[in-house]
């Protein structure tokens, strides 16, 4: 049960140990490690966990409580972007798992998939300086669907395969995509200012 | 307006005692107080029943200082010695200024900050600043009957580091119990949202007298959470102001103008500007000094031409915030207008086109910000029943990076993340035998540095002499509640201890602000000790009230001999608060936080070990939900 991960097996009364504060992400929300999670379930604990150490709840509390709450809130943010959305929350997983992404090492990416990227970036590059916006748009759609897909083709390799060489593989093309999809989305947006 | 009801007739009183707090709004234009009284917010006013505070500050030869209407009605007679929109230099250079040539004021420019200089010597904006608040701490005194307990101020959300510190150290030179600066909009949509009990997407659209901000919110019960945030620190209704001067001087074919014309006409713009909320027309008529005679007529059309790039460049930003927060125009459920520039019916207009909706202007514009304020600093102030709270999660507005090689930014913190936050990012050296870097903190979205603020620079000493390349070192920035930044460097390698902890200075050192409040006190005739004592007292009170409500709660989380010395303790603190002894009090806040240090890791323990105890799956996923989008692409 993951939530007895985060609720431990010590009373609360009288323990000296505090949680713990660098248990993983997935534990301190009391979520399987998974890649696919309950967006939902995710939000609530968040607002739940943020309702318990926000700083505000201890604007008028000692020092020693004012940054306790704020180390905590701190944590808790970090965990919940990193789990939030899909390329951080796989890496991260990859990283429980030690699993090096290796995204420094760029000659690592097959060709083919490299000759697709030139592409797609010089479609991008044309219709920015042509100033068409609804070719950027469809640009946006497109890769948008690619990255759906990629998405449950890591899910997959992670939560049911566990082939985390493959998953680790297909993290490093969604960086790549993710990277053009927010320069798409730059153009676009330059192109309405 | 409506009224604010957050506690409902006839329930008890809470079980502590009252602490008085309120909600500052430090307005460009105006400056407001409010404070929740018997449930409901209210604005607090003067003696003549006025609730604005013109933010115009006069200083005379004597030393004496007008704040406020007086001050605002010799402008025109002593422009030089009579600050308006003093929040417009609060942590900003003479080169940040626009215009500042047409500005009636004697400047001094120094790194970080302007001054001031006035009859009654040099002043800087933040202690013009000050001068404000001590007259809304004052109000609020006589008026609630007793010392303050707890402030909350509020500054534009699109405020950054330099902005937001130098606030700060206004309200410790006004002797403000400050305990959280809070972002304008984020406050108008607490009020509203509270009022209203909202829900959904809302966008905040607050144009003041000088600055814009915009902000996106999801509302949900008991949740404000900021999406994204975007404006402009340097736009407000000055600018609409300052462009119906510019035609009165084109149409009229004025000369260049002494500065006591220019002040007077810039009056007339504005009195214009405020006429064709109402009027289809607004005359202009005045004598100047020089002889000439100003007789003009400007119609509301001729008000939206000249104006127009002013809208437009506001919504850039809102643009931008939507983008940011991945949502659309449709998502927006409703549009709150804040700040008394939002009357000009071409904003009513141009912000109701692009969202494609009514804008919502049920509550008042010039004090809904200070309402909200004055709820969140009763809500912090432990004033609130229990079950009739709300989380607030906000953003910083502004991306945090620091200098690396070929003046380059390497962001650290993405604007509009969630506060408070911390990132930690390793960097290393670039020469062989290199033993110190120099660390140079930026805030902005910029690619290069020359167009970002700087915010701090330092230099860590002690690395290690290695090839280039080897050293580690790591660079952590800390952002706090009030969206303050803290950074720290620290080397990696086994055994080196070289690490340092740096809070940004934006022109005002700790020392200058000691010296200024010295001087503020001795000026306004205040005993600097009494002061400082009373302030002990207030503190102490604070922490015997926290630490009160933490044994009655939670006093099963210590043993017998724990909650004995804390009890002991207790006493003491008790004793020497009533005392005169600041020193004893002091010791005995000291000790009653030692022995208290794992009290407060125990309860927090215990709060997120409640936050996920008692509950079924099941439940959490029968209940419906507002979709959060998942992700941003």
């Amino acid at each position: 049960m993951p939530r007895e991960r985060v609720l431990g097996c010590l009373p609360a009364r009288l323990t000296r140990t505090p949680m713990d504060f660098a248990a993983d992400h997935f534990s301190l929300f009391g979520l399987p490690a998974a890649f696919r999670l309950d967006p939902l379930l995710l939000d609530q604990r968040y607002i739940e966990l943020q309702t318990q150490v926000h700083p505000d709840r201890f604007a008028s509390a000692g020092e020693g409580a004012r940054r306790l709450s704020q180390q905590w809130a701190t944590r808790v943010n970090e965990a919940y972007q990193t789990l939030r959305k899909p390329l951080p929350r796989a890496r991260y997983l990859l990283e429980l798992a030690r699993h090096d992404v290796g995204s420094e090492n760029n000659s690592a990416m097959p060709t083919d998939f490299l000759v697709e990227q030139m592409e797609w970036r010089e479609a991008v590059a044309e219709a920015r300086a042509a100033g068409d916006h609804h070719e950027l748009e469809r640009l946006h759609h497109r890769l948008q669907r690619e990255l759906a897909a990629r998405q449950e083709e890591i899910a997959a390799l992670l939560d049911e395969q566990r082939d985390l060489e493959q998953a680790a593989d297909r993290v490093r093309r969604l960086m790549f995509q993710e990277k053009l999809l927010s320069e798409i989305d730059d153009a676009i947006a330059a192109g309405e200012e | 307006m409506a009224l604010l009801q957050i506690a409902e007739p006839g329930e008890s009183t809470p079980p502590h005692q009252h602490r008085l707090a309120v909600g500052i709004d430090l307005g460009t234009t105006n400056s407001l107080v409010a404070t929740v009284r018997s449930g409901l917010a209210v604005v607090l006013s003067d003696d003549l029943g006025r609730p604005l505070l013109p933010s115009v500050v006069r200083y005379l030869p004597a030393g004496q200082v007008e704040v406020g209407y007086d001050a605002q009605a010799r402008q025109a007679e002593d422009p030089r010695n009579t600050i308006v929109s003093v929040k417009r230099f609060m942590g900003r250079g003479l080169r940040d200024i626009v215009n500042h040539e047409g500005l009636p004021y004697h400047f001094d420019d120094r790194p970080g900050m302007l001054r001031l200089h006035t009859v009654a010597g040099i002043r800087s904006p933040v202690e013009v600043s000050a001068d404000i608040l001590r007259v809304l701490r004052q109000r609020a005194e006589t008026s609630l009957g007793g010392a303050l307990a707890a402030a909350v101020i509020t500054v534009p959300a699109y405020f950054d580091d330099a902005q937001r510190q130098a606030t700060k150290d206004a309200a410790r030179l006004a002797g403000l119990p400050l305990i959280r600066l809070l972002n304008e909009p984020t406050a108008a949509a607490i009020a509203y949202g509270l009022d209203n009990a909202a829900e959904g997407i809302y966008a905040v659209y607050d144009l003041g007298g000088g600055t814009f901000d915009i902000s996106i919110l999801r509302l949900t019960r008991g949740v404000f959470e900021v999406l994204a945030t975007g404006g402009d620190s340097a736009l407000g209704g000055d600018d609409f102001d300052h462009r119906i001067f510019c035609w009165i001087l084109e149409t009229a074919a004025l000369r260049p103008l002494a500065v006591e014309d220019a002040r007077m006409l810039l009056t007339l713009a504005r009195e214009a500007k405020e006429y064709l909320t109402q009027h289809g027309m607004a005359p202009i008529n005045a004598r100047l000094n020089s002889g000439e005679v100003v007789d003009l007529t400007l119609s509301t059309e001729t008000f939206a031409e000249i104006t127009r790039t002013l809208l437009a460049k506001t919504m850039q930003p809102v643009k931008k915030a939507l983008r940011d927060a991945a949502l659309s125009i449709g998502d927006v459920k409703g549009v709150v207008m804040v700040g008394g520039a939002t009357r000009m019916p071409q904003v009513q207009r141009a912000v109701g086109d692009f969202f494609r909706q009514e804008p919502l202007n049920n509550l008042d514009p010039d004090k809904v910000v200070a309402i909200g304020a004055a709820m969140q600093a009763n809500l912090l102030a432990g004033n609130g029943r229990s079950g009739d709270d709300w989380l607030l999660l906000d953003v910083i507005p502004l991306s945090l990076g620091i200098e690396t090689m070929g003046g380059l930014v390497e962001k650290i913190i993405p604007r509009n993340s969630t506060i408070p936050t911390a990132r930690a990012q390793d960097f290393t050296t670039f020469r062989d035998g290199q033993t110190a870097l120099s660390v140079h903190v930026v805030q902005g979205e910029r690619e290069l540095v020359s167009d970002c603020r700087s915010l701090a620079r330092f230099e860590l000493h002690g690395i290690p002499p290695l090839v280039a390349g080897a050293a580690r070192i790591r660079v952590s920035f800390q952002v706090d509640a009030d969206g303050l930044l803290a950074v720290s460097a620290r080397e990696q390698t086994a055994g080196a201890e070289a690490s340092i902890v740096v809070k940004p200075s934006y022109g005002l050192t700790d020392d200058e602000i000691a010296l200024m409040l010295k001087d503020s006190l001795l000026h306004v005739r205040e005993d600097a000790a009494a002061r400082a004592l009373k302030e002990s007292q207030v503190d102490a009170q604070r922490l015997l009230e926290a630490v009160r409500t933490a044994l009655a709660s939670d006093g099963d989380l210590l043993s017998v001999d724990e909650r004995a010395r804390v009890e002991a303790d207790l006493l003491r603190l008790d004793d020497a608060a009533g005392g005169d002894n600041r020193r004893q009090i002091m010791l005995a806040m000291d000790d009653l936080e030692a022995d208290t240090r794992d009290f407060a890791a125990r309860r927090m323990d215990k709060s997120i070990r409640q936050a996920f105890a008692g509950r079924k799956i099941s439940e959490i996923e029968g209940v419906a939900q507002p979709a959060r989008s998942e992700e941003a692409p």
